[in-house]
């Protein structure tokens, strides 16, 4: 080859680039910036934030176990009562939608999926006028109780579990189901031993999502937590409304943890990006 | 009674019948091939035998037992999938012993059987490796050592060469038949190839729109079809149709052709001429047809000359390049003559029926269907 043959871009093509790297750095700047900045908040040794600070202590986070630890726990029970809760609902769901072609198939798509649609502070009004009318009429407490907390929670993680298990399907070969009913296995056999399996990365990533999704919210909680029951959520709201200090800071690093955890773990599963197509 | 008897078999799908009457009987140990062109209703038929598809009618019989109402786990048919269809999360040797767990067996026996089947299609070696890391045709290898691990009762194979590279196909072809013949497997191919089909197959089933258009040994089909498709399907005999008057053929154009064969009955009538049966000569008084070449091509063991008998009919002949049976070369251009002998021609009346030769023996086709 020879030298003339080298491509060597234009300067107009080399200034694209350079414009393309900026964007991509500002872009990054502005995903992590908080992040960082909330980490850097968490270590302040002051009783207000402001700057500079006097110096840095780590003390804040020693007081999260007095102050969050019955809310932490609180958020921890309910996602994972909803997450499992979703699945149990949202798997052969998923695998109903996928496989059968039947009437009203698309509204019940539609139907669980419908709670991504509506803002979480409607759902959340929704479900605690219902539990309110239920009451009066019936005399059963539903309001306040952590069994409607968690139901609702289901609602809004139902979504993604079946999501992703319709995604998780979409590469599924029903041959192999086949293959194996020829080869003995009922049907509960198959779904057992070769779907579910075949539906795993999804059912993970599903799951995950789900756990992300309901130890975030914080619109259905307001309504529905019961009076000295808190989630972390609600009990950050709340703490704000009286204090502005690092510790704040130092409860989101830790919920930043733990969310970011289940991400990278779900990221080991499948790739996200994938996943939520 | 057969081994295995389908016994009118048929399936609607709304209006169309995607197979229509099938009744077949199979012999224990042999090797049926069902042969048709996508949507003939083959592979449909494979599946109900599978019991994937319920038949809208007819019975399956196997050993004097009615399984067409069975679910597909109590059939004991072992089927090999056209995409082979393993199990992606499990290891080669843990998807050779599934349908073994599926049954009550010991570990030691399940052991020995899967090691024995991996034997069998040499992939010991690869006993451990996920499907995703294999070949296809490893991966078919692997099909097929799961499929026979159960011993089943009959073996399905749907196109099982059609996703092979092609010159892996024919080897694995002659694998397949000589497995199936020394393992005595009653075992029922579908395929669309009809070269695949000849080399595997004990007797062959043509199929087309849900019928079965005949059924025989390779040599019925081939010199005897009963159906101007099957002359067409099986070896690309020359179709021609016209009207059969006075020993004549008079074709499309005007042109005639002299039928080699006598035979009964004015009208309408299709022909089917084998290209290999036929001779090319110099312009001669006796001759089956007269044309002019307007092809030669030099295809390596044979020699095809496309001749028109007129602007709208032609023939091909086909003749080997060398040896005592080596053709003349003819040019683009040239006049010749055709001459075939009459066991070389089929021809056939307006509804497509065999119309018999009455100089020929009697060319029954009795044989074929009492065959078995």
């Amino acid at each position: 080859m020879s030298a003339a043959d080298i491509y060597r871009p234009s300067l107009g093509e080399r200034a694209g680039e350079g414009a393309m790297t900026l964007l991509l750095v500002l872009s990054c700047a502005a995903i992590f910036l908080p992040l960082i900045l909330t980490f850097y908040l968490s270590a302040f040794d002051e009783q207000m934030i402001v700057f500079p600070p006097r110096g840095y202590t780590l003390a804040w986070y020693s007081q999260i176990q007095a102050k969050f630890g019955a809310a932490i726990w609180t958020s921890l029970r309910i996602a994972l009562a909803a997450v499992a809760l979703s699945l149990l609902v949202g798997i052969p769901a998923g695998i109903g939608l996928q496989r059968y072609r039947f009437r009203g198939r698309d509204a019940l798509s539609t139907f669980l999926l419908s709670p991504l649609t509506v803002p979480g502070i409607a759902i959340g009004l929704a479900i605690y006028v219902l539990a309110i009318w239920v009451e009066e009429n019936t005399g059963v407490t539903l309001a306040g109780s952590l069994r409607l907390l968690i139901l609702a929670h289901v609602l809004i993680c139902m979504p993604w579990v079946v999501r992703l298990c319709l995604a998780g399907l979409s590469n599924h070969e029903r041959t192999t189901e086949e293959a194996a009913a020829s080869l003995g296995a009922n049907p509960l056999m198959v779904i057992w031993r070769v779907t579910l399996p075949a539906m795993r990365p999804g059912i993970i990533a599903g799951a995950l999502f789900a756990f992300i999704i309901s130890f975030e919210n914080l619109e259905i909680n307001l309504f529905l937590v019961a009076p000295g029951m808190n989630t972390l959520s609600v009990a950050v709201l709340q703490y704000l409304g009286y204090h502005i200090d690092p510790l704040v800071a130092a409860v989101a690093v830790v919920q930043i943890v733990v969310v970011g955890a289940a991400l990278m773990l779900l990221d080991r599963f499948v790739r996200i990006g994938q996943a939520i197509r | 009674m057969s081994y295995l008897r389908l016994d009118g078999l048929a399936r609607r799908y709304g209006e169309t019948l995607a197979v229509d009457r099938v009744t077949l009987d199979i012999e224990q140990g042999e090797m049926i091939v069902l042969l048709g062109p996508s949507g003939c209703g083959k592979t449909t038929t494979l599946r109900m035998i599978a019991g994937f598809v319920d038949a809208s009618a007819g019975r399956i019989v196997l050993e004097d037992r009615e399984i067409g109402q069975l679910p597909p786990h109590r059939r004991d048919m072992g089927m090999v999938f056209q995409n082979y269809a393993l199990f992606p999360h499990l290891a080669v040797a843990r998807n050779v012993a599934f349908g073994l767990e599926m049954r009550t067996m010991t570990r030691a026996e399940r052991e020995a059987r899967v090691a024995e089947m991996l034997r069998l299609v040499k992939l010991d070696h690869l006993a451990a490796r996920l499907p995703r890391q294999l070949s296809g045709g490893q991966q078919q290898r692997v099909a097929i050592a799961r499929a026979l691990a159960i011993h089943p009762k009959v073996l399905l194979l749907d196109e099982p060469l059609s996703n092979l590279d092609a010159e892996l196909r024919q080897d694995v072809a002659r694998e397949i038949r000589l497995l199936q013949r020394d393992r005595k497997l009653t075992t029922i191919m579908v395929t669309h190839d009809q070269q695949e089909a000849m080399a595997m197959a004990d007797r062959l089933v043509v199929m087309r729109d849900g019928r079965v258009q005949q059924v025989g040994r390779q040599e019925d089909l081939y010199e005897r079809p009963a159906t101007p498709f099957v002359a067409r399907f099986i070896g690309n005999s020359n179709i021609v149709s016209g009207t059969h008057t006075g020993g004549r053929l008079v074709v499309e154009g005007g042109s005639a052709i002299t039928l080699a064969g006598a035979y009964a009955g004015d009208g309408p009538a299709t022909l089917a001429v084998r290209p290999e049966r036929i001779t090319l000569a110099p312009p001669a008084g006796q001759a089956q047809a007269h044309g002019t070449v307007l092809l030669s091509s030099y295809m390596g063991a044979m020699v095809e000359h496309v001749v028109a008998l007129n602007p709208t009919t032609q023939i091909i002949a086909r003749a080997p390049s060398s040896g005592p049976a080596a053709t003349q070369r003819f040019a683009e251009g040239e006049s010749v003559s055709m001459m075939w002998p009459a066991s070389s021609e089929t021809l056939f009346d307006s509804s497509n029926h065999l119309v018999p030769n009455r100089t020929d023996a009697p060319r029954s086709n009795e044989r074929i269907s009492s065959h078995a």
